[in-house]
């Protein structure tokens, strides 16, 4: 099974190709990849180290080109596509049907890994993005319970990479409106979620700290209480006169001990989320999988998460917790 | 396009069975060119069975109604990949696909379908390569305002390309986003596996509002949709030269019958489209909502 590092930056790189990384994901640094952050993602100079340092390690680089251009804006993307392959990249990892087409006609003997964003969760659905365009790797939106992980491995058409750790997105992802109908940019068009820009925190002479997104109150927190990000899903809201974290708790996913039976169904690579996250996450994530991997490989039968994983993989967290997430039954 | 009919959109909200038998008996009298049926939503609601759906799809269709079948827009389990192909092996009635299993398995049929607005189409080389797939109409999903599907149009024109019949969402709530978790069930606190299918106490969905009491969603099971009843009644001009075919409005529990009829009288020129509903911003290139003041 191979382990998948993000990096939204060169040192972030290194330390994936030092902690023990298969391959590293990456992104351009425009809106052509889901996390079109400020200040993230590579260009130039540092794209062409980063490509060399990866591969002078025999490790291999993907490029996120997984956002969806609309007509204006295609040929950014296409281009992006050519210089992929011109790059020297080992895939590139999409979602959108012109860019794949594209890569596909243009760029045959560049993998193209359907991307999360794809929305892909059964059989036939991938099935079209492999006649269609050949697609050699599918990443499964993580709203699959691990039962339906398992069957979809037995009759996909390709190798499954699924989400291993990180933060969760809950909606199925490439399909979620959230952050455009508060905002106007979207994962799918702009390449962000509940874009900074938009974010407005306040502290009021209680103490408490309140955040709105473009003017939609998403949170409040009381003065001690530890505060994420907020993407509307992990705001709390009013539900039948109750307040609650209505549709998902800030927490990260973390399917360590499911590792054994993901390697069981024939999963062939774990992803880790997390391009906007630091070197130090980075390290501990991915030497922490590395590690849980080739313990596996060399015993299956006396494979055991150890506490000390769990321990490394929750200090580096969305409010210090993880879940099985939609891997699990009970999480529904 | 010469003219404008009214479409009805699949039923979103989970209703008791004579409720929605009794729904669609008044939908075989309406002003409504088509109607897309069926379960698109969540796949343990069945007080209709698919065999039941398609039945119904039937007296509609005697009754002078183009019927389209609509399956699931999140497919999770081989079952539901099943009752999908159920919809598709009928070859009376067109299938809105709102997924690429929908899709594939019109492919492998060979049969048309409907691109829902579920599928995302966000330029004309997508649109192109699902026409070659059997795309027969298209509404395209709801972060597509006007001027960016008229840069599709014009793209897809100028390449040679013939425009496929267009359906625009024009009232309603618009669908925001689905999960494999049950938003109702979790804030009835109940597990997804044992929900007792309470949606169907709340036939309008369950309102969401922010902690200062602002309606801002609605949670509808594995769906959220937007709070905002959206209405593109005042655009129809612009929809007329744009060349929508179709305007489409989405259920509700109460009240449907009277849009429709409000929308009827406008596209019959018998009166102004005045706004019934809230400004849809996508329509405009913004935010999907009404912008919130702080």
């Amino acid at each position: 099974m191979e382990l998948v590092s993000p990096a939204g930056n060169l040192p972030a790189l290194r330390a994936a190709v030092a902690a023990g990384a298969d391959a590293i994901y990456l992104g351009f640094r425009d809106q052509t990849n889901a996390r079109a952050f400020p200040g993230l993602n590579f260009e130039g100079d540092e794209l062409r180290m980063g490509l060399e340092h990866a591969h002078r390690h025999g490790r291999r680089v993907f490029l996120a080109l997984n956002t969806y251009p609309d007509a204006r804006r295609l040929p950014e993307w296409l281009a992006a596509v050519d210089r992929a392959a011109e790059l020297g990249f080992d895939a590139i990892i999409a979602a959108e049907a012109a860019v794949l087409d594209h890569a596909a006609r243009h760029h045959p003997r560049l993998p193209r890994h359907l991307s999360v964003q794809g929305s892909a969760t059964s059989a036939p659905a991938l099935r079209y993005a492999w006649e269609r365009f050949g697609i050699s790797r599918a990443v499964l939106p993580r709203v699959l319970s691990l039962q339906q992980v398992e069957r979809l491995c037995a009759a996909a058409p390709v190798p499954i990479e699924v989400f291993g750790f990180g933060s969760l997105c809950i909606m199925v992802e490439g399909r979620c409106q959230l952050s455009s109908y508060v905002t106007g940019a979207s994962p799918n068009r702009h390449g962000v979620c509940s874009p900074a820009r938009f974010v407005e925190w306040r502290e009021h002479d209680d103490g408490e700290r309140s955040v709105r997104l473009n003017g939609v109150l998403v949170d409040r927190f009381a003065q001690d209480e530890p505060a994420g990000y907020p993407t509307v899903c992990k705001g709390r809201y009013q539900v039948l006169g109750e307040v609650f974290h209505a549709l998902e708790e800030p927490t990260s996913l973390n399917t360590l001990a499911l590792l054994p039976k993901l390697a069981a169904a024939g999963v062939v690579a774990i992803k880790i989320e997390g391009r906007q996250r630091g070197v130090a996450y980075v390290d501990a994530v991915v030497r922490t999988w590395r590690e849980a991997i080739d313990r596996h490989r060399a015993d299956p039968a006396g494979w055991a998460a150890r506490p000390a994983w769990q321990a490394a993989l929750a200090a580096q967290s969305e409010g210090r917790q993880t879940t099985l997430g939609p891997y699990h039954r009970a999480w529904h | 396009m010469t003219g404008m009919a009214i479409s009805l959109g699949p039923l979103q909200y989970f209703w008791p069975r004579a409720r929605t038998l009794a729904f669609y008996r008044e939908v075989a009298g309406w002003p409504v060119d088509v109607v897309c049926l069926g379960e698109t939503v969540c796949g343990k609601r069945r007080e209709l069975r698919t065999a039941e759906w398609i039945d119904l799809a039937g007296e509609l269709a005697a009754a002078g109604k183009e019927v389209v079948l609509a399956g699931l827009a999140l497919i999770e389990a081989e079952s539901e990949v099943a009752t999908l192909a159920r919809l598709v092996g009928d070859d009376r009635f067109l299938v809105e696909a709102n997924d690429l299993t929908a899709v594939q398995l019109c492919r492998e049929r060979g049969r048309g379908f409907v691109a829902g607005p579920a599928l995302n189409v966000y330029n004309h080389k997508a649109l192109a390569l699902l026409q070659e797939d059997g795309l027969r109409r298209w509404v395209p999903g709801v972060e597509l305002g006007l001027a960016l599907i008229e840069e599709i149009r014009g793209r897809h024109l100028a390449a040679g390309r013939r425009m496929p019949p267009l359906e625009v969402v024009g009232h309603g709530r618009l669908p925001l986003a689905w999960s494999a978790r049950c938003f109702t069930a979790r804030a009835l606190d109940l597990a997804k596996d044992q929900c007792g299918f309470r949606c169907i106490e709340h036939p309008d969905g369950l309102p969401l509002a922010t902690r200062e009491g602002k309606p801002f969603l609605r949670i509808n099971g594995v769906q959220v949709q937007g709070e905002e009843i959206t209405d593109l009644g005042p655009e129809l001009p612009a929809l007329r030269r744009l060349g929508v075919g179709l305007f489409r409005v989405q259920p509700r529990h109460e009240g449907t019958a009277e849009v429709v009829a409000h929308y009827a009288r406008c596209l019959s020129g018998q009166a102004a489209p005045v706004a019934i509903g809230a400004r849809n911003g996508y329509w405009h290139g913004e935010q999907g909502m009404v912008a919130a003041g702080p």
